[in-house]
């Protein structure tokens, strides 16, 4: 190994300034490299999970997309659903703070009549084992079946809290938030279409 | 020390995980599933590689007094990198690995080996040296996260072995991650003496 290039004060910022330099080069020629396909990934995660909650449709419901805020802070996002221009169903991206550990965002889809088609848990940080099986739970044919209830504005329940949702079994509080999820999407839902 | 050497001491010998004991805070994090530890433990091998070939590289022109902070962005851009190609082919691991892929440069392993063998050894024996480490943290990791998976949710690589009903959810949590770690710790500890 050669010598080492001395510590005085113009080698030092010399160098710093050329690590930093060519180190920002990279990192931005490869932005400017993924960030086409990290947009793309981010707009098919919403739209599969679109498609995934409500009926079949042929229109671009990012495009139609509408954002309104809520009075504690947050937003729900409205994706209408059309098939050959007639509504299938709205998609609505909606949250709760209540969850075991904080935040959940689920994508919810409702039909013309205010029954829930299905839904899609996008992002939570409750128990593993426990308050993470929200995704499966609530579906179609699984013991908390959510599918086909209508929420309308009085919302649903737990049958703990009087309603008629089972449950996830030692995650009543995961339930409670997934409900208040659902619940704020249909109420607003059900507002915004009055 | 041959090249072979370095390249293979990662695996037992100088195991970043079940010897040196660095990088404790991803590998007990992340390895809730063997998927999870192996997508963590490549990105970091892949980050070191990287980070200790520029290293030995530039050592020389890096005066003493600010090596580290050299050094820290040098890795920095390295992981940004591997951050945003990650988000960008692999959206559904990058959601899993969540804030631990930023986090690779501050793992004490990627400092560790820049600090104390490529800034003073020549470019082969450190890409070595980094590929050797970064593959025996892999290793660790996978074997961690396979073994939480297979006892905590009954599945190896999302492949069910057994119902998950009978899993034991402790092991997916943060203690069944000690728990694991240490009796691996220990059987490693066992396989080095008895060799």
């Amino acid at each position: 190994m050669g010598k080492k290039l001395e510590s005085n004060f113009r080698n030092m910022v010399l160098v710093l300034f050329v690590v930093t330099f060519v180190a920002s080069a990279a990192v931005g020629v490869v932005n400017t490299l993924t960030a086409d396909k990290i947009a793309q990934a981010q707009q098919d995660k919403q739209v599969e999970a679109i498609r995934q909650v409500v009926a079949p449709f042929d229109n671009d419901p990012l495009t139609e997309a509408d954002t309104v805020g809520t009075p504690d802070g947050g937003e729900l996002v409205f994706f209408p659903a059309t098939k050959n221009g007639e509504p299938v169903g709205t998609a609505v991206k909606t949250y709760s703070n209540n969850g075991f550990s904080g935040f959940i965002s689920i994508m919810v889809g409702f039909n013309p009549d205010g029954s829930i088609y299905n839904y899609s848990v996008l992002e939570h940080k409750e128990t593993p084992g426990l308050g993470s099986k929200m995704g499966e739970w609530f579906v179609k044919g699984a013991k908390g079946d959510v599918t086909g209830k209508t929420p309308g504005t009085a919302g649903l329940q737990v049958s703990k809290d009087g309603g008629d949702v089972d449950a996830i079994t030692a995650a009543t509080i995961s339930s409670r938030a997934f409900l208040d999820a659902i619940n704020r999407a249909s109420k607003a839902l059900a507002e915004k279409q009055k | 020390m041959n090249n072979w050497q370095n390249f293979t001491k990662g695996f037992l010998k100088e195991n970043p995980t079940f010897v040196l004991l660095l990088g404790m805070c991803p590998t007990l994090a992340v390895t809730t599933s063997a998927i999870n530890g192996l997508g963590m433990g490549l990105a970091t091998a892949f980050v070191l590689t990287l980070s200790n070939l520029a290293i030995s590289l530039v050592a020389n022109l890096i005066p003493d007094k600010i090596r580290i902070p050299g050094f820290i962005v040098i890795i920095a851009a390295f992981v940004t990198v591997v951050d945003m190609c990650m988000a960008a082919y692999i959206p559904s691991l990058h959601a899993a690995l969540g804030v631990f892929i930023p986090l690779i440069v501050v793992n004490c392993i990627v400092l560790g080996r820049a600090e104390a063998f490529a800034s003073k050894n020549k470019a082969i024996p450190s890409m070595l040296d980094g590929l050797g480490i970064g593959l025996g943290f892999t290793m660790a990791l996978t074997l961690l996260g396979g073994i939480r998976e297979l006892l905590g949710s009954g599945k190896i690589f999302n492949l069910p072995v057994y119902s998950d009903n009978y899993g034991m959810l402790a092991f997916v949590l943060a203690p069944g991650a000690f728990i694991v770690l240490g009796y691996l710790i220990a059987l490693i500890n066992h396989l080095r003496k008895t060799n």
